[in-house]
């Protein structure tokens, strides 16, 4: 991004919201253990704000349902995320974001994996290493300019 | 199994933190942690517990790293992310702030004395290593900055004996370095990690060193008198323990006084690995002698061997804990 002006992906393609989850009988009854499932992570990540665009994660596809596995019996969960270009700069503050938003959100005990889709940006095995990295983003987190840029992403916006 | 990890004690040392490291006074009294709320905390035994005699606060403006004692007991040095390294004297009971040192970039991750207590050496984010010398009068001169690597420094740990240097890092590799004319050189460049070094371990002889890593392996180097000319240093892979840890690797620790191998692994466990005695020392054999699975909530970081105490072993994690371990052998 030159100047901070000028988009890096002027037009990205939009797509549709999915609809609000639809909660089944045992999932209102308390006495019933539900595990976490992938569409409860989804939910966590979706409406995420992208860095550039007045648009969501989920609006721009860089997250998707069908990219989440969780385990909850194994306590892991792994989110596969797209940049909307193959260079797109933005890509480790995405990541970053994702994974911010699972750490303060999700039960300590769960060990959590953010990477990019296989194939889609030019310097994925690097982005993948820093997210890996837990002690790059612990210094991250303390740089104070920088979790300001991933609260805005984690902000919720009014639509 | 014949041989257990017996839980002795179980500390909250670093609450709503993660703790990420701890460190043996060399007369095995004191425990030293540190950790993402910026403290430092020492540790001393009473009676049947474990209680902290001192925080050390104020030192550090960021996360505080790592934590080193001087081979003689009396300083301390921390590493932080606020790109400082602290010296603290402990006086009577209490430690005091000595002296700061600057000079790296960004965030320290490690620093270790060399057994002399005459030499500090740090390592950064920034892609260095710093040698630093110490005089009578508690002065600290920086006499070298090497830059060998094209990544974060993780580590750095001195050889038990010799001034020999090593280094650890996110570029997968790991550097040795030795002293040659008033100037510290990589002498030799250790690769075959496929991703990046966490930590390093000398055994107690120092002829081998333990390296640990996030391909979710621990590796044994070997040095070997190296044919080329004399001075020259070659490491060879002799070992290399895969199948073992469910994730990365963050710390290992060859104790000096049994030889077994201790890791601090990214999937909660600790493990101690001992050595086949009848094994060529060219292909040696390491197998798991005991591990607990669930040693911790989170993530363990650090596991460190009581330097006097043979077996005692201290561990700590993301969820701000410090537990210490009895490893039991029977005969």
């Amino acid at each position: 991004m030159s100047g901070g002006t000028r988009l890096e992906n002027a037009n990205p393609v939009v797509f549709q919201r999915s609809g609000e989850r639809l909660l089944t009988a045992s999932e209102e009854d308390e006495d019933v253990h539900d595990p976490i499932d992938d569409r409860e992570i989804f939910d966590l990540i979706r409406s995420i704000n992208d860095p550039e665009h007045p648009l969501s994660l989920e609006e721009l596809n860089v997250v998707e349902q069908v990219r989440v596995k969780v385990n909850d019996a194994e306590s892991t969960v792994e989110v596969e995320f797209t940049p909307t270009i193959p260079h797109c700069s933005m890509a480790t503050l995405i990541g970053l974001s994702v994974k911010v938003k699972l750490l303060r959100s999700l039960p300590d005990r769960f060990k959590i994996d953010v990477h990019i889709t296989p194939g889609t940006h030019a310097s994925e095995e690097a982005v993948n290493k820093q997210l890996a990295d837990k002690e790059r983003v612990a210094a991250a987190l303390e740089n104070s300019s920088l979790l300001e840029v991933v609260n805005q992403c984690l902000s919720t916006r009014s639509i | 199994m014949k041989e257990a990890l017996v839980l002795v004690h179980r500390l909250g040392a670093h609450p709503d933190s993660r703790c990420w490291f701890v460190s043996w006074s060399p007369t095995g009294t004191l425990l030293a942690s540190c950790g993402g709320d910026k403290a430092i905390r020492i540790w001393g035994r009473e009676g049947d517990s474990w209680v902290c005699k001192n925080v050390l606060q104020d030192g550090h403006q960021r996360t505080v790293r790592k934590v080193a004692w001087s081979p003689c007991g009396n300083y301390l040095a921390s590493a932080s992310f606020d790109a400082t390294t602290c010296i603290w004297k402990k006086k009577n009971n209490d430690f005091e702030s000595l002296t700061v040192l600057e000079g790296h970039e960004n965030e320290v991750k490690c620093v270790a004395w060399a057994p002399s207590g005459n030499l500090l050496a740090t390592c950064s984010r920034d892609k260095s290593v710093w040698v630093w010398e110490v005089d009578e009068e508690d002065e600290y001169e920086c006499v070298t900055v090497v830059n060998s690597h094209t990544q974060d420094v993780k580590h750095v740990v001195w050889h038990p004996t010799q001034e020999l240097l090593a280094s650890a890092s996110y570029d997968n590799n790991i550097c040795i370095y030795k002293e040659e004319d008033d100037d510290w050189e990589c002498r030799a460049t250790l690769q075959g990690h496929a991703s990046t070094v966490w930590s390093l371990s000398f055994d107690p002889t120092g002829q081998r060193l333990a390296s640990c890593s996030d391909d979710r392996t621990v590796k044994i180097w070997k040095e070997y008198p190296d044919q080329s000319g004399p001075g020259d240093v070659l490491w060879k892979c002799v070992c290399t323990l895969s199948g073992y840890h469910g994730r990365t690797v963050y710390d290992v620790a060859w104790c000096r006084l049994t030889g077994a191998l201790a890791t601090a692994c990214g999937d909660d466990a600790v493990r101690v690995f001992k050595e086949d005695e009848s094994s060529d020392p060219d292909q040696p054999v390491f197998s798991l002698a005991a591990q607990v699975t669930k040693a911790h909530s989170q993530d363990v970081n650090c596991v460190a061997w009581n330097p006097k105490e043979p077996g005692l072993l201290a561990s700590c994690s993301d969820n701000g804990e410090i537990a210490i371990w009895r490893f039991q052998e029977e005969n």
